[in-house]
């Protein structure tokens, strides 16, 4: 129950990008096209559980240990721009379809805010090991929901007439807010 | 470029938020009264104006290949100094603003001024740049959660001006009212702009 709990809430009541407002730079700039929006959300999952699961781990074995919690955000983030150098190039050795697909989208994650807000949410919370692998996954795959949704929209957006000053970010975000609206039907769904 | 001009540029010719587009995620998440917006904003303006003098002093420092990871742990450090002082001083503003004062670090106007700036500058107007964008950014949240506290709340700076019983528009405290005004404050510039150009 509790880790049903988690990912409903992770997935939809508490979006991170529609709910808590992370990640949304690559919201806004990579929701052009819905193929493009898939393929950055994949990046995103593969990312952000690999960052939750080697953060909790410096965070409980390295950091507590050694009573330096303050020097939380500098590790944190140098962890994952560490690790997205590392997943680049062990995919360009190894799967080089994958990497073909998902190449371009992975520097963009290091200066994604939801990845590192994730790692931090998910201590805060205090959540064990698998929780925040499932907390992360789950919300990994809420950024993607996101996207994609206003990916389909926007593709649409662009046949209809937009008024000059509104066209680009000011209806991507107008655009967004009524998708947030949606979300907000979800509240309540769990406790 | 005169250095007055590089300190005014970021008030509204290269507002960070609403020309740039930089710094989105803390401007719609905060935004919910005013006085998290000048908390905010004062930790922004104090983040980016003391990473800008330190990348312009060691630019010549820095190897060109390992300057993003410089970058960031700069940047890293006075964030915490910011994250450490907050908690002390003002822990009322600290769990408003949650963890959204960590997050200073993947801010992209830090990091962007950092790289298009203070890497190629002198420390005075990188300095100077610092402060401009800073208060550029602080007077943009600042509108934003102006509009959001008055008329999500009917209040400002936390004082109620309508009675307790009156029902305000609460939508706009809430993530969409967030969206809603960020955009059409973007569409009124854009229109200000297609005007006086």
């Amino acid at each position: 129950m509790d880790i049903v709990n988690i990912i409903i809430l992770a997935l939809l009541v508490n979006n991170i990008v529609l709910a808590q407002f992370l990640g949304i730079c690559p919201f806004l700039g990579v929701s052009q096209k819905t193929s493009t929006s898939i393929g950055m959300g994949a990046a995103v999952v593969f990312v952000m559980a690999l960052a939750n699961l080697v953060t909790y781990l410096v965070y409980f074995f390295i950091l507590e240990p050694l009573h330096i919690e303050f020097m939380i955000t500098i590790t944190f983030i140098l962890v994952i721009a560490a690790l997205v150098q590392i997943v680049e190039i062990i995919l360009k050795k190894a799967s080089p379809s994958l990497y073909q697909a998902l190449g371009i989208y992975l520097p963009l994650i290091t200066t994604n805010c939801a990845v590192l807000g994730a790692a931090i949410l998910a201590i805060t919370k205090n959540y064990s090991l698998i929780q925040s692998l499932v907390y992360a996954t789950s919300t990994a795959l809420g950024f993607t929901l996101a996207l994609v949704l206003m990916a389909g929209i926007r593709e649409q957006l662009e046949l209809t007439g937009i008024p000059k000053a509104m066209k680009g970010f000011p209806i991507a975000l107008v655009t967004a807010g009524l998708l947030s609206l949606a979300f907000m039907g979800f509240a309540g769904l769990v406790k | 470029m005169s250095l007055f001009k590089e300190f005014t540029k970021g008030f509204v010719k290269e507002n960070p938020l609403f020309v740039l587009v930089l710094g989105t995620c803390p401007s719609l998440a905060i935004t919910t009264s005013a006085s998290n917006a000048i908390g905010m904003g004062a930790a922004v303006i104090f983040v980016l104006t003391m990473s800008n003098i330190f990348i312009s002093l060691l630019k010549k420092f820095i190897p060109d290949k390992v300057r993003i990871p410089a970058f960031i742990v700069i940047i890293a450090t006075f964030v915490t100094i910011v994250d450490l002082v907050m908690h002390a001083f003002t822990p009322d503003l600290y769990s408003s603003l949650g963890v959204f004062i960590p997050l200073i670090v993947v801010n992209c106007i830090i990091l962007g001024r950092a790289e298009a700036f203070a890497q190629k500058n002198t420390v005075l107007s990188s300095t100077l740049d610092g402060l401009g964008m800073g208060i550029g950014y602080t007077l943009a949240i600042f509108a934003i959660a102006s509009i959001r506290e008055i008329l999500g709340n009917g209040s400002f700076f936390n004082m109620k001006f309508v009675s307790p019983e009156a029902s305000t528009i609460l939508i706009f405290i809430m993530p969409p009212g967030a969206f809603l005004t960020f955009g059409y404050l973007m569409v009124v510039i854009n229109k200000l702009k297609a005007k006086f150009n």
